[in-house]
């Protein structure tokens, strides 16, 4: 960013910011201290590509984020209103070229996600102070590069890219395993059997026994597993087991520590996007639109909540059972009466007034993440009301197309879709397979089949990391298969599931 | 001050060209934003490089989305997002005009690529042709050249101040004094036509593969020489043992049988040169590409006499590619280096391959002349 250049908010967007400030507070909403600053497209595309932060280390696919955007903007068909980080301050990027009436809902929409940050469950152990640890990392990737030259570093980070989906979106709710805890019990050695107590110093002498204890150590310790137990965060089985160099053990971790920033935020996309618009669509209206600018926010948001056929808009699907919620809860259409009541004309005329719905959807904000939320809350009625459908190819007339409307197919989909942020499951199941070293993964094939020769690919940078050779055993057409990359050749392998 | 970022970008471009970093080169993707311009869509690039994960089979995943229709609709193509990069835009039925890179682009990357130098007409600086610009009216002129708006219209204000123009018959008869004619300056532009004369062995061991090489190498130096020139002309002829000028389809899609006889492209050549080209006002860059077997010793002495008194002085550059052919001797090639060792305006390249054609335009075009 240009560090000559005053980015603080000039004296009337301070005076909207007071005024936002004040409704978001006055809704109950609790955040962080949010600094918000001004930026040119430039600049804003910058830090967009670089996820949020003014400062990352050098890699050629910040570079590629920026000229997505910029051709968007140059070519009129994007143009990021508003960014945010999760950090404490959290700091936020208004575009220079904003209307006023844009800049308070992105105002109002920030102090949305900044609520969300701060109290959904799935941020509780991210970093708050990341914005510093985003510096530190680029410092630290850019001695190395100093030191290694940059060619060397980048083709590693390119590698570190390829594995990057590959952790354990919920390690960071447990405690970390601590080593001593499982120290084993020693075994007990008998022997051999005597009757004559003073006779067991000699027919058992203590080294005897010492050697046999030793003998059955090592057996148990063979047939032990490693790891133990099935390790879904590859990145960290690498930077614990793998042979790397010391800088290459340090830009795994950086980029693994990354992934773990952003993951909740993946995880979140459409309860938080739907939380912060359910935000700014409340305070602007009730709030803070004057009547001139009423067409410019209704233009605007309109358009954030546009959809279109082949693809879910978070933005729109979020608010709309934000909404759904609060209106349920309002007029007490949940619990086992109203599940129960199948009388249609009743159902529509449901009204407890309750007015619990605000309450709610608080509660709804802190304990779920996209999962559960769609899980829970997406009931039939939403579903038909929002139109939604399944779609999928159809191979013979090569193209896409509607395939379903029903219920329960569209929740699954959807569901199968976010869990585990649309990425396969994959987790290391040997370190040592068939006794040679070699790394084995496993595919949790719940399915949909893998595509392969990315796959093939990714275990090629596998095996630049394992040195040795690797393979991972899935399903292809529902026969399962390891496929092994030895350095050299890839070899595909029957296996019984 | 640059954007920090800007150095990610370079780097970034530079991948997509393949200067560096081969290893990602098949995993760009070629993505595009689709936009509307007007009544048209436009779609607008934006190569990507996707690195390999372990992630589903994009086709058979399909997934959830919102909007009208029965199942078994038809989702508008662009309309399910590859990977969340491209943008569609919305309507349908509408015509998408691609936006890709002009061809002036495409020449830019070309002489970036290559390191190739901009073309300078060699001794023919001072070279310039009359140009007739047509720059403003006069009272006097020729009637072919009569300007008929700005005469009626001064014949109007005419009849209007002398009364004469009665609105329910507005018959308007310009006078002597009323009429208006274009006139003209006589501008000096520097030169730039120059021809491309593209010469194609087709005898019976030119295949189809020699010649998709041909045809590949001809397009660039078509567009590289085009981003020089203002006014470009090609002209095509082909010779297995006589030749003949041909259309530009005919060039690339002709097989013949039987000998060559290359002096037989060199007389025409030099007959299409003087009687369309004067070497004084043209920039001329006879091309002739061949398997490199000749009939006989005799025809490349005559071939070698040709060049040397007839052509290369009047040529910016002779150019020859000696396309490698199972069948060929290739020995035409030894005969012309043998010849024309040191000489400035002549080009020689073999091409092995279709990788080999990089190096080759490289051969032809690097000189700048």
């Amino acid at each position: 960013m240009n560090e000559n250049k005053d980015t603080r908010l000039p004296p009337h967007l301070r005076d909207i910011q007071r005024e936002i400030e004040g409704y978001a507070r006055e809704f109950g909403l609790d955040f962080y201290e949010t600094i918000f600053e001004v930026l040119g497209y430039d600049e804003i595309n910058m830090v967009a590509a670089y996820g949020g932060f003014p400062n990352r280390y050098p890699h050629w696919r910040f570079g590629m984020e920026y000229e997505q955007l910029s051709k968007g903007y140059e070519y009129g068909l994007s143009k990021i209103y508003e960014m945010v980080i999760n950090n404490n301050p959290s700091y936020a990027y208004l575009l220079e070229s904003n209307m006023d009436v844009d800049q308070k809902l992105v105002m109002a929409h920030v102090y949305g996600h900044v609520d969300f940050f701060k109290n959904n469950f799935s941020f509780q152990h991210t970093n708050r102070k990341m914005m510093d640890e985003m510096a530190n990392h680029a410092t630290r990737l850019r001695r190395i590069i100093d030191r290694v030259g940059i060619e060397p570093v980048e083709a590693f980070i390119d590698r570190c890219f390829s594995l990057e989906n590959l952790i354990n979106q919920h390690a960071p709710h447990f405690p970390p395993k601590s080593r001593e805890e499982e120290t084993e019990k020693p075994i007990e050695v008998r022997g051999f059997r005597t009757d004559r107590e003073y006779m067991s110093h000699f027919i058992n002498p203590k080294e005897f026994l010492d050697a046999e204890r030793k003998k059955l150590e090592d057996a148990r310790d063979a047939k032990k597993k490693f790891p133990e137990k099935p390790e879904r965060d590859v990145l960290l089985f690498l930077i614990e087991n793998a042979p790397l160099e010391r800088w290459e053990a340090d830009v795994l971790s950086v980029v693994r520590e990354e992934a773990y920033y952003f993951a909740p935020q993946a995880q979140t996309k459409i309860a938080n996007e739907g939380w912060a618009s359910y935000w700014h669509s409340t305070i602007m209206t009730t709030r803070a639109l004057k009547d001139a600018e009423i067409i410019d926010y209704a233009d605007h948001h309109s358009g954030t909540m546009g959809t279109r056929p082949g693809a879910i808009n978070p933005y729109k699907l979020g608010i709309e059972l934000w909404r759904h919620i609060e209106d349920r809860w309002n007029k007490g259409r949940f619990g086992k009466e109203y599940d129960e009541c199948d009388d249609l004309r009743a159902r529509r005329a449901w009204d407890r007034k309750l007015g619990l719905g605000r309450q709610k959807i608080f509660e709804v904000r802190k304990h779920y993440n996209d999962v559960t939320f769609i899980d829970e809350f997406l009931t039939a009625d939403f579903a038909a009301e929002q139109k939604l459908f399944v779609y999928g190819f159809n191979e013979k007339a090569n193209r896409w197309e509607i395939l379903d409307r029903e219920f329960q197919k569209v929740k699954k989909k959807l569901l199968q879709q976010l869990t585990n942020f649309g990425q396969p499951i994959i987790e290391v199941v040997d370190g040592n397979f068939e006794n040679r070293g070699e790394l084995l993964l496993a595919h949790r094939h719940d399915g949909v089949d893998l595509r392969i020769d990315y796959a093939k690919d990714t275990l090629v940078n596998l095996q630049a990391m394992w040195r040795r050779p690797v393979g991972i055993v899935t399903r292809v057409d529902g026969k399962g298969v390891l496929m092994r990359y030895d350095g050299r050749d890839h070899t595909d392998r029957k296996v019984e599931l | 001050m640059p954007l920090k970022i800007k150095q990610d970008h370079s780097r970034f471009r530079e991948i997509i060209r393949g200067r560096i970093k081969e290893n990602l080169r098949k995993y760009i993707q070629k993505g595009e934003m689709i936009g509307k311009k007007g009544k048209d869509l436009i779609t607008i690039p934006v190569p990507s490089i996707d690195i390999p994960h372990f992630r589903y089979g994009h086709k058979e995943q399909g997934g959830v989305g919102q909007g009208d229709g029965a199942p078994g609709t038809v989702l508008a193509p662009g309309a399910v997002e590859g990977d969340g990069k491209g943008k569609a835009g919305q309507g349908e039925g509408q015509h998408s005009l691609e936006v890709d890179l002009s061809l002036d682009e495409l020449a830019d990357i070309l002489g970036e690529e290559l390191a190739l130098p901009r073309i300078q007409s060699k001794g023919k600086k001072n070279l310039t042709t009359p140009k007739v610009k047509y720059t403003g009216v006069h009272t006097t002129g020729p009637e072919s050249l009569r300007h008929f708006k700005r005469t009626y219209k001064q014949a109007l204000k005419r009849s209007i101040a002398t009364g004469t123009y009665n609105p329910r018959v507005p018959i308007v008869v310009p006078v002597r004094e009323d009429k208006r004619y274009r006139s003209w300056r006589l501008t000096e532009l520097p030169q730039s036509n120059a021809v491309v004369i593209y010469m194609m062995d087709v005898s019976g061991s030119m295949g189809d593969e020699q010649k998709e090489i041909v045809r590949i190498e001809s397009f660039w130096i078509d567009t590289w020489l085009r981003a020089n020139y203002k006014g470009l002309e090609t002209r095509y002829i082909i010779h297995d043992a006589v030749a003949r000028e041909v259309d530009r389809e005919t060039f690339f899609h002709t097989r013949e049988s039987g000998g060559t006889m290359i002096s037989s492209a060199y007389k025409l050549c030099k007959e299409i040169m003087d009687a369309d080209y004067d070497s004084g006002s043209w920039n001329i860059y006879p091309f002739h590409f061949s398997d490199g077997d000749n009939w006989s010793a005799d025809d490349t002495r005559t071939c070698i006499t040709l060049l040397k008194g007839e052509v290369l002085p009047k040529v910016n550059q002779f150019a020859y590619g000696q396309v490698e052919s199972p069948y060929g001797s290739g020995q035409f090639i030894k005969d012309l280096r043998e010849s024309f060792d040191g000489v400035e305006n002549v080009a020689l390249s073999e091409i092995a391959n279709k990788d080999a054609i990089y190096n080759s335009i490289k051969d032809f075009l690097g000189k700048g002349s």
